[in-house]
């Protein structure tokens, strides 16, 4: 029994103090933020972790934020953060954290809305703005580990500028421009509708979809039109994490 | 070992006059934020009944118009959501669960409450007894929204409120306690938010 690694120092829930190890800008508004953690674990793609924050008189704040990395990043984690106006750990992130700092986390917690590779396929996420950044999670690990899965991404953003991820976007992916398309844009623009969902999802077994609310009470009806059944279908929304 | 964070002051801190009524590590908002882990179940408001069954002396199910027969009152409460978010000072109105439980004689000390749409939450009956849960209908004297759980929810403001079924259709009363739909999925078996019962491990 000596030989076994013991369990209880990794599981999920225990706080620990992580590092920053690069800061990437993906938008004017989102920073991703690859943290390296001590007590790492590997997650499910669609996990979150929680991040604390302690002020010097002992006041704390607590958000979730989802994992945008495969798990076969040992030893790292990578949050992408959407900066929110009224926000106090989201603004703390983007205008005070650099390279080096460190920041407490805990998880990875819940698992309902993650792919566990099981699931069948075909599998169509759908995504809203940085709702996004878990169903990534999910494309990233596909590619990875289960390139021959038949996964799809129909990803909603309002212009070129909001594109999350966009040099990894390949042609599993789908992007509507519900603002302004870029020059010379041929693919879909506006929000989500019956053609483009009917299109990327019409076979598809599982789906995800995280946005806010009105993106996922609307992907979800669609995909319901589509012919999905409710329980193929996982959702997360937004609360209001700031 | 708490590890202070660099430059970090706290932009969203409650007010003092407020402070003992926002449990650890939650922050107040102001708007009524919606959190369902599927698509938004499509319930008939006159097609909506109210079961419970399981371990009780006599089953029964109340049907939309006979729910309606029943002593409802108005339930001023602060809930909190595991998400961080609390919302202080709003209101439901609906029937006690005690009224209900009162009504079938409940035989084991646990219930598991389950929804339209096939969620499911745990509970003890002590945690909906004595004037802690309802079965509310209307939020802030409006019909409670389909989106927030309309045309019933269960209400347990003491508990983190992914324990306020949405949609509710009933309550299964049992001699032994079993995981719902989070409580299995890494959410905290009884949810007390001032002991901040998050997940599993808290």
């Amino acid at each position: 029994m000596e030989r076994l690694t013991p369990v209880a120092p990794r599981a999920p829930g225990r706080w620990q103090i992580a590092t920053v190890a690069s800061i990437k800008a993906e938008t004017p508004s989102v920073k991703s933020y690859r943290l390296a953690l001590p007590m790492w674990m590997p997650h499910l793609p669609g996990q979150h972790y929680d991040v604390r924050l302690t002020a010097p008189d002992g006041y704390v704040a607590q958000r979730s934020y989802s994992v945008a990395s495969s798990p076969l990043d040992e030893g790292e984690i990578e949050l992408t953060i959407d900066c929110l106006a009224d926000g106090e750990v989201s603004p703390y992130f983007h205008d005070v954290v650099e390279e080096g700092d460190q920041v407490e986390v805990r998880g990875p917690f819940a698992s309902y809305f993650v792919w566990r590779g099981t699931e069948p396929a075909p599998v169509v996420l759908v995504g809203g703005g940085s709702g996004v950044v878990p169903l990534m999670a999910m494309l990233r690990h596909r590619r990875r580990s289960m390139p021959e899965t038949d996964m799809r991404l129909v990803y909603s953003v309002r212009t070129a500028a909001d594109v999350i991820y966009a040099a990894e976007l390949d042609d599993d992916t789908v992007l509507t421009f519900t603002r302004e398309p870029p020059a010379g844009w041929s693919g879909h623009t506006g929000r989500l509708d019956a053609g483009l969902i009917g299109a990327a999802a019409a076979d598809a077994m599982a789906a995800y979809v995280c946005g806010s609310n009105g993106f996922v009470e609307t992907a979800s009806m669609l995909l319901l039109e589509a012919g999905l059944k409710p329980e193929w279908i996982r959702t997360e929304r937004f609360g209001p994490t700031g | 070992m708490a590890l202070f964070s660099r430059g970090f002051s706290g932009g969203r801190r409650v007010p003092p006059e407020l402070a003992d009524r926002v449990p650890p590590g939650q922050y107040v908002e102001h708007g009524f934020p919606v959190l369902t882990a599927g698509p938004t179940p499509r319930v008939d408001p006159d097609e909506w009944g109210l079961r419970i069954d399981g371990m009780v002396a006599e089953p029964r199910r109340w049907t939309a118009a006979q729910f309606r027969e029943l002593p409802s009152e108005a339930v001023p409460c602060d809930i909190h959501c595991v998400t961080k978010w609390s919302k202080l000072g709003t209101s439901f109105t609906g029937v006690s669960v005690d009224v209900l439980l009162d009504a079938v004689e409940p035989l084991g000390p646990y219930a598991m409450a389950y929804s339209y749409g096939d969620y499911t939450t745990n509970l003890a009956i002590e945690d909906l007894s004595d004037g802690k849960a309802w079965v509310v209908t209307q939020h802030e004297g409006e019909p409670l929204a389909r989106e927030h759980g309309g045309p019933a929810r269960l209400l347990v403001p003491h508990l983190y409120f992914w324990k306020s079924a949405k949609w509710v259709a009933g309550l299964r009363i049992m001699d032994h306690d079993e995981p719902g739909f989070w409580e299995t999925n890494g959410y905290h078996n009884r949810g007390d938010p001032w002991k901040e019962e998050r997940y599993w491990n808290d």
